[in-house]
């Protein structure tokens, strides 16, 4: 201990001398890191041995654990143990747990559903999942729409109606709304009329004269736009024309123009060129049915129905 | 090797082990009471049956499995997380108001360090007796004797490890079945975890490390010194009458009377080092108060033990204040609460305590979260009105189906729409999310900036909860 005591202070080197008086000293790792070290080791050889780990030309060690899963054809496989074999059987025992909800929602009336607090609360936790990866991309998520691109399914303003059934239907078998272009029917005093009819409905201070006149030419066979959008101008579930007596829009932003001429002329520019991109997708073959009947369900909760 | 080889620079030095003698007197017996009450709490509890709804259960029991923390008749979820901050904050407050008052005291008699170390040294000198015949086998070569004693120590102590961890992994399951399958192997394998580090980490600290654990390792042991102040009774060593002016002797010969040897200028310690002997720490409280000493009172019993065998007052070592020992006459050592610090702890754990009290008696069986819907955070309809929409999350905490009723204040009749939904039925243990639409018309919306949701169960509408929610419009932004 004396010898300790006295020696304590002085460093051990190396022994190495470089330039005469370099020297290294000498401060090797502690024992219980060298420990650790070589049971991490002795740890990668186990894992080597239980799991898939080296290359071999066109193969590889394969490793004593096994993963047994249920592949997308709904057999029964046992393989080594891989990560996409976790996947699947993880996504499976997800799938497996929702499923009494999903077979209740299959065999229960929509109006059921709605009014179940359990199955609504399934249908708002899943349906989120759902919207978010089929619906957003052009609904948004949220579902609030995108102007000039896919109506917003937030309000109560329906293309093709709100109730369960259309819903459904839509969904089920997509739709495809069609406008022809007026440039070769109307003039342009004759689409700035319409425009001004169009925008009397939605309180825009328009010249009530030309708005008159938009009146009788919407009611006209010249121009024949209540085929389509109705005498009332409310347009017509059936064929998906957009109710033209409300503050909501679609095709024309409306509310972004600032003057009544340009209001004018975003409605003008609708009538002149007509509409052929309200293109919604059919999802029967990308979602199963129980899987529609939700989203009807979800999307009716989501702008309160009808 | 050579020998004048240098060596490498020593970190840790090797300590020798401290061998108590074991004292009598009255916190002696202190402590071994709050050892015994302790003792039978902690191993008692998890076996204290209890009825609840879902059949029988243990008085004390944390469900983690369902997030269900059963104290007796209470039930305390996760969301009540705040209580247990509050719990902490309150424990807290009252170290330092005990502190302040009377010292370590929770170090030395209420600390699980300190009474599984006790009871470790109980255990070592039932087997080999006491502290010269353990210094004596410590000293004597390796022979049957000795590994027996030694090892049977050792096998105890490890029993007694392995219990405890038993005993702790017992609070978060049903003690009966869970034990039973905790021996056939079938118990989850965090119960097999706690149990073996529980094991191993009582048999070192309270088998080996024992005060080193108090002077390195604790934090309160150390930060409690600031709370101490010159009116604090601590364990103290009364060096004026213990030194007197010629210093301590030994009571030898003619200096075995009082009398001599207050004449001979010598105090009335007679150094026979007994106070030293059964620190459970390893300090001489002799050298004044120091960090390592976590107030035991072991010393004072010792010390009293010792002057009435020879005549002499007690409290040479007794609890007492620096300044009551530094003034000229000291008076007989009080409590001094009459302080800021003091009065000013009191008055926080009164008002902590009442709290937490209020709280936990005002709470509701059911919780409420309304979330706005953001995305979008408002939508205009087709009559012109302003719509936004809510999430209710409603979770019935109890175990049966309850109809909560749903409603609004502040808001234009009408405003509200529920769907089916203004009474909603929630099974026991669930939850479930009710959608809530509010469309007004925009000048009325300017006025409802925010109103609230009232939740109360149909059957009990006094336990209620309110959460406001706020209304957007155009002008949001």
């Amino acid at each position: 201990m004396s010898q300790d005591k006295k020696t304590r202070q002085a460093p051990q080197t190396t022994g190495h001398v470089w330039d005469g008086d370099l020297q290294e000293y000498n401060n090797p790792v502690p024992d219980w890191w060298l420990i650790a070290f070589y049971i991490s080791i002795a740890a990668a050889v186990g894992y080597w041995l239980v799991f898939p780990a080296w290359p071999i030309g066109g193969t590889y060690t394969k490793g004593f654990d096994t993963i047994t899963y249920v592949n997308d054809k709904g057999v029964t496989k046992t393989t080594h143990w891989n990560t996409r074999a976790l996947f699947l059987k993880k996504t499976n025992e997800a799938v497996a747990a929702q499923k009494p909800y999903y077979t209740k929602i299959a065999n229960t009336p929509f109006e059921q559903i709605a009014k179940d607090p359990d199955l609504n609360s399934f249908v708002i936790s899943a349906g989120k999942a759902l919207f978010s990866d089929n619906c957003a991309p052009c609904h948004q998520q949220g579902g609030g729409g995108k102007m000039g691109l896919a109506p917003n399914l937030t309000d109560d303003d329906w293309l093709y109606g709100g109730h369960f059934t259309q819903i459904q239907q839509t969904i089920t078998n997509g739709r495809h709304g069609y406008m022809p272009p007026f440039k070769t029917v109307l003039n342009d005093t004759q689409m700035t009329e319409l425009a001004d009819y169009v925008l009397s409905f939605s309180k825009v201070p328009v010249n009530p004269a030309s708005a008159q006149a938009g009146n009788a030419l919407f009611h006209s066979e010249t121009a024949a736009c209540y085929y389509c959008h109705g005498a009332d101008a409310k347009g017509r579930t059936v064929i998906g024309s957009k109710n033209l007596t409300d503050n909501i829009w679609l095709w024309a932003n409306v509310p972004a123009a600032q003057t009544v001429a340009d209001k004018e002329n975003v409605i003008k520019n609708v009538i002149y060129h007509g509409l052929d991109k309200g293109v919604m997708p059919a999802w029967k073959d990308r979602l199963s049915a129980d899987q529609i009947k939700l989203l009807t369900v979800y999307e009716h909760d989501l702008g309160g129905g009808q | 090797m050579d020998s004048n080889a240098v060596q490498p620079i020593q970190f840790y030095e090797k300590k020798a082990a401290i061998v108590t003698k074991s004292a009598k007197g009255k916190f002696r017996n202190f402590k071994s009471a709050v050892l015994a009450v302790a003792y039978a709490v902690y191993f008692g509890l998890p076996w204290l049956p209890w009825t609840r709804n879902d059949g029988l259960s243990q008085a004390v029991m944390f469900d983690v499995a369902d997030r269900r923390f059963y104290i007796f008749d209470m039930v305390i979820y996760p969301q009540n997380v705040f209580w247990l901050a509050l719990l902490l904050f309150i424990a807290a407050t009252f170290l330092f108001f005990a502190t302040a008052l009377i010292g370590r005291a929770f170090c030395g008699y209420f600390c699980f360090q300190t009474l599984w170390t006790d009871f470790f040294i109980w255990i070592e000198r039932l087997v080999q007796g006491e502290r010269t015949a353990r210094l004596r086998l410590q000293k004597q070569p390796w022979n049957a004797e000795k590994i027996a004693r030694i090892g049977l120590t050792h096998v105890l102590w490890i029993t007694f490890s392995f219990w405890t961890g038993v005993t702790f992994v017992l609070y978060f399951g049903y003690a009966p079945d869970l034990l039973h399958r905790f021996f056939l192997g079938n118990a989850a394998s965090a119960a097999y975890v706690t149990v073996l580090g529980l094991t191993v980490s009582t048999y070192l600290a309270a088998g080996f490390m024992r005060e080193q654990i108090c002077a390195f390792v604790c934090p309160y042991g150390r930060f409690q010194s600031v709370m101490y102040d010159p009116s604090t009774l601590a364990v103290a060593y009364d060096a004026r009458r213990g030194e007197g002016a010629a210093g301590r002797i030994p009571a030898r010969g003619a200096l075995k009377a009082r009398e001599a040897r207050l004449e001979q200028g010598h105090g009335d310690c007679i150094d026979c080092g007994l106070c030293v002997q059964v620190c459970p720490a390893g300090i001489d409280i002799r050298e004044g108060l120091q960090y390592r000493c976590i107030s035991c009172g072991l010393c004072i019993d010792a010390c009293n033990g010792v002057m009435n065998s020879i005549g002499y007052p007690q409290g040479l070592i007794r609890y007492d204040s620096e300044s009551n020992l530094a003034a000229p006459v000291p008076a007989k050592p009080h409590l001094d609460w009459k302080r800021l610090k003091v009065v000013g702890y009191l008055v926080a754990l009164v008002i902590m305590t009442g709290l937490l009290v209020y709280n936990i008696n005002h709470r509701t069986d059911f919780e409420v979260s309304v979330r706005q819907v953001r995305q979008p955070l408002f939508v205009f309809l087709s009559n012109g009105e302003i719509r936004n929409r809510y999430q209710i999350h409603l979770e019935n905490e109890t175990d049966h189906d309850v109809t909560y009723r749903i409603s609004e204040k502040g808001l234009p009749s009408g405003a509200l729409d529920l769907g089916s939904m203004r009474q909603v039925l929630v099974h026991g243990d669930r939850s479930v999310i009710v959608l809530a639409n509010v469309a007004m018309p925009p000048a009325e919306a300017e006025s409802y900036k925010t109103f609230s949701f009232v939740v109360q169960p149909v059957n009990d509408p006094h336990d209620r909860i309110v959460q406001t929610a706020s209304f957007y419009n155009e002008k949001v932004r």
